[in-house]
């Protein structure tokens, strides 16, 4: 039953991808370049998607967090990690660079794949290559000297 | 460049889609909606015993497109304009940066804003950066 309600949780997802307009590289990097308010080829939307998601999860999280657990685990995992270091600036800004290289992050790249178009399944295999490296990396024991956070992936 | 047209309501309207999945997530599983999280934990080693709710997940993203053509006949417009070389070069770098800063433009972009995380927010802030001045120079400086 989990399974299948995760399943829906992430068609949800994949349908406001596709509504918002976030599933084409094109309209992201026309959002992204801020030298088309100028020339008039500047697509304000991702703003809107922005604000339309974190407005629902603003409202949505308060609610569910006042439940004592949520309904299929014995717990909620929220990030307990407070403070800034490096890593919370390199990771980022490494990000933004692919992102505003190709236009896709991990949810849109994700989607594309059912598009079944060939560039999706190459930049997929390259985030999941990417992922892998960095995971290795925070592994290493001369790194995890350095920033030794508990769960290397946690949000 | 392909032009693209300002789409402010559907836009909105499928961002809190992507709000209300992630709302969902929270309430059945406790766990933030963060798909490079969820990505990086598709690949070994296992540190828990979620995989099989995260393929679900996955999968649910995949599926969307395929049930929307089966639906309504077609699909929303998708124009991919980099190359192979660029592509690899752009997933390499989103998915190592996205790993490196614990999050992505999902996990730090809507669910930590909305948590009002302060790590979230310089993570947004940053990818936004990084995001503007790299299509500024691929797109002005040639």
């Amino acid at each position: 039953m989990a399974i299948l309600l995760q399943f829906a949780v992430g068609l949800v997802f994949g349908f406001g991808l596709l509504l918002s307009g976030m599933s084409d590289p094109a309209k992201v990097l026309n959002f992204l370049d801020l030298g088309g308010i100028v020339s008039g080829s500047w697509d304000p939307s991702l703003a809107f998607v922005m604000a339309g998601a974190v407005a629902a999860s603003f409202v949505g999280f308060r609610l569910v967090l006042r439940r004592s657990q949520p309904l299929f685990a014995e717990r909620f995992h929220l990030p307990t990690k407070r403070e800034l270091d490096s890593r919370i600036v390199a990771g980022p800004a490494i990000f933004g660079v692919g992102w505003g290289l190709a236009g896709f992050c991990p949810g849109p790249a994700l989607t594309a794949l059912g598009f079944g178009s060939r560039a999706a399944f190459i930049f997929v295999a390259a985030v999941l290559a990417g992922m892998w490296l960095a995971r290795f990396l925070s592994h290493l024991p001369s790194l995890s000297r350095m920033a030794t956070p508990v769960d290397p992936l946690e949000t | 460049m392909t032009v693209t047209s300002f789409t402010p309501i559907a836009s909105a309207v499928g961002g809190a889609l992507i709000g209300l999945s992630a709302v969902m997530l929270m309430a059945l599983t406790g766990r933030i909606a963060g798909v490079s999280g969820i990505a990086a934990r598709l690949l070994p080693p296992y540190e828990d015993d979620q995989l099989a709710g995260r393929l679900a997940f996955v999968a649910g993203l995949v599926a969307a497109p395929v049930l929307t053509l089966a639906v309504a006949g077609q699909l929303p417009a998708q124009t991919i304009e980099a190359g192979t070389m660029t592509l690899v070069l752009a997933g390499l770098l989103v998915g190592f940066g996205s790993v490196w800063g614990n999050g992505c433009t999902s996990g730090h972009g809507v669910c930590g804003l909305s948590r009002l995380s302060l790590r979230a927010l310089v993570a947004t802030i940053t990818f936004m950066t990084t995001g503007f001045a790299t299509v500024f120079i691929a797109r002005h400086w040639s």
